[in-house]
């Protein structure tokens, strides 16, 4: 029933977005290219966030990275895109063996500190290092091979490797390793008395969570055709981990309607004001105080309470993006941690 | 370079860094106790820089200024801990994103009511110009800021060591539910702590806001430095965050002065050292 039902929505969605470009005008089209960008990023963050339960306030910079890279190549030293592209997932994954290294060790607000740390430090320096990423005026001219310069045509690639990046992530968090993931995220102290390695398991899913928002951040490089801090800044952390928690985090789904509501939120929001940082904050409390599962969260518990008793929750599927820390920071201060998530109408106050 | 190069870059780093105590300081002690991460310390740290713009007029004294912005400040603090952060009690993460979420808020609000050009609050006529020892010219309105933070740490040590309120707030670090079985109404501790560490960046914002200048993005750059001090001197220690400051402060005025460019980049490999030898940072309880 629920893999019929899945297979269903993905056929659909499949062929809504192999024949997007045939019904959507060029700027929605050039929305959902945006959003399957973000949606690669945020499943990334989500990698880590919700199945490893460490959450991230850096992968921009991760992201950046790459995207300076990229822009760097082609703009300034005219190297072509099956060059650049690979360089800048390169540098993407080499800043996240850096980064991971110093960050896996610590769980919890303390890693979460450590990475806004570290993307804030790449952000100064794509600020400051003004011969090489030009400061605010960013690097210009970062464009895409002559077969891909249409919207129609870039978009189709993005869409093949938006399938293929979840397709790969799937396998991933359903494979032993994935599980070991969770496992860590719920209870870290039991997977290292069984033997696994605490701080490896952490360091593979920051790099493999790297090397998936480098890609996006290499793709988003040839999207705009133009780099600047803004794709490094903590910002553009924060707004990654807000579509992972706005769809649901632990879920790959819920990054993915997470980015989309949020494309297409911020596009109705700054029609009307420019006071889009304010809405997006008031969105991150709200989300937070009222839908920590988020909206796939939401379905699930709406759908749970419509067929009475239909299907047992998945496990760790409605748990809130890793809110519930792997390890008790000290032991205190967990009042529940484990909300029983078949009692749709216990709500966590 | 000359000695004395040396000697007034040193004194630079040593007087910014009493300038980021008084903002690490605040994040630290609601951290130590709350286990709360307030990443609104930056924009605290604006708004209050700007109220004090703002009150310095009406109200003709730096003085009075710093105050005012510490108040508000503090009640803004206050009011953030009894309506949003309660709510997610307990929960460290998502504690950490609601302030996060709030930073955006404030910091737009921010933008919105004050603008977005540099501004700064005038230095006061009797701290203007410099004191001149060795041959050397010492602003005064550096002194004054170290001052102040040498004066903000003795009080926190004084605060947290000898009084009641102290012994409690250690005591709550310690075991939490014992303080609280003990009858002591740990939540209108949490509620003062929170005020006082929210004071402190308005205090902050307001010395800062004469010490650099305020503009957007502002928050930012004084988070950032503030994170790296409590991440090298370890959360919630006071010792760590007044260790912290004065590396952070060192290396940040030297890395400006060395490699305009690559300035942040200064802070990280020291940052990246301790976090391979301590991860909890130096004063850090693991």
């Amino acid at each position: 029933m629920r893999t019929a039902w899945t297979w269903a929505s993905v056929a659909v969605l499949g062929t809504l977005g192999m024949f997007a470009p045939l019904y959507l005008p060029a700027f929605y089209l050039r929305l959902l290219t945006e959003s399957l960008i973000y949606a690669m990023f945020a499943m990334s963050i989500d990698l880590l966030a919700g199945y490893a339960g460490l959450v991230t306030l850096g992968h921009a910079g991760i992201f950046g990275i790459s995207a300076y890279l990229v822009g760097y190549l082609t703009a300034r030293l005219g190297l072509p895109m099956h060059v650049t592209f690979p360089c800048g997932v390169l540098g993407a994954v080499g800043a996240s063996l850096l980064f991971g290294i110093m960050a896996v060790r610590t769980s919890g607000v303390y890693f979460l500190l450590i990475t806004m740390a570290q993307g804030m430090i790449v952000w100064g320096l794509a600020f400051r290092w003004t011969s090489v990423t030009g400061s605010e005026n960013g690097i210009r001219g970062i464009l895409r091979p002559d077969a891909l310069a249409t919207q129609q045509a870039y978009y189709y690639v993005i869409l093949g490797a938006f399938v293929l990046v979840a397709f790969l992530l799937v396998r991933l968090v359903r494979s032993p390793f994935g599980l070991s993931l969770l496992g860590l995220r719920e209870n870290e102290a039991r997977l290292r008395a069984l033997g696994y390695s605490v701080w490896l398991h952490r360091l593979l899913a920051f790099l493999v969570s790297g090397c998936f928002a480098g890609i996006a951040g290499a793709f988003y490089a040839f999207h705009n055709n133009f780099v600047s801090p803004d794709a490094v800044h903590f910002v553009l952390s924060g707004q990654g981990l807000l579509m992972v928690i706005l769809g649901g985090a632990g879920t790959l789904v819920g990054p993915v309607v997470g980015a989309g509501v949020f494309i297409f939120l911020r596009n109705v929001v700054s029609l009307y004001t420019d006071r889009w940082p304010m809405v997006l904050g008031a969105l991150f409390v709200l989300t937070v105080l009222l839908a920590p599962q988020g909206l796939v969260g939401l379905a699930r518990q709406l759908l749970r309470r419509w067929p009475a008793g239909a299907e047992p929750a998945p496990v760790g599927s409605t748990l809130p993006y890793g809110v519930v820390s792997p390890q008790p920071l000290d032991g205190r201060n967990n009042p529940a941690p484990h909300q029983p998530t078949n009692h749709p109408g216990k709500r966590r106050r | 370079m000359p000695l004395t190069f040396y000697l007034v870059q040193a004194f630079n780093g040593i007087t910014f860094g009493a300038l980021l105590f008084l903002l690490a300081s605040g994040f630290t002690l609601i951290f130590g106790l709350m286990r709360v991460v307030s990443l609104t310390h930056g924009a605290f740290y604006l708004l209050g820089g700007y109220i004090g713009l703002t009150a310095l007029r009406p109200l003709g004294n730096f003085g009075l200024a710093v105050v005012a912005g510490a108040l508000a400040i503090g009640l803004v603090g206050v009011l953030i801990e009894r309506f949003l952060l309660r709510r997610v009690w307990g929960q460290p993460l998502a504690e950490a994103l609601l302030t996060f979420g709030l930073a955006f808020i404030l910091a737009d609000a921010v933008l919105m009511i004050w603008g977005g050009d540099p501004r700064n609050v005038p230095i006061p006529r009797f701290l203007r110009g410099s004191v001149v020892a060795f041959g050397l010219f010492f602003p005064k309105f550096r002194l004054f800021t170290l001052l102040l933070g040498v004066g903000v740490a003795l009080f926190l040590w004084w605060l947290l060591a000898c009084t009641r309120v102290g012994r409690i707030i250690r005591a709550g670090v310690d075991d939490l539910e014992m303080v609280a079985a003990l009858g002591i109404n740990i939540r209108a501790v949490f509620t003062g702590v929170f005020c006082l560490g929210s004071m402190l960046a308005g205090l902050a914002g307001v010395v800062g806001g004469a010490f650099l200048s305020l503009y957007p993005g502002a928050d930012a750059e004084i988070l950032l430095l503030g994170l790296v001090v409590v991440i090298l001197g370890g959360l919630g220690s006071l010792e760590g965050a007044v260790v912290g400051s004065l590396v952070v402060g060192l290396l940040d005025t030297f890395g400006k002065a060395f490699f305009p460019e690559l300035s942040y980049f200064t802070i990280f490999g020291p940052m990246a050292l301790v976090l391979a030898l301590r991860p909890r940072g130096l004063f850090g309880r693991v």
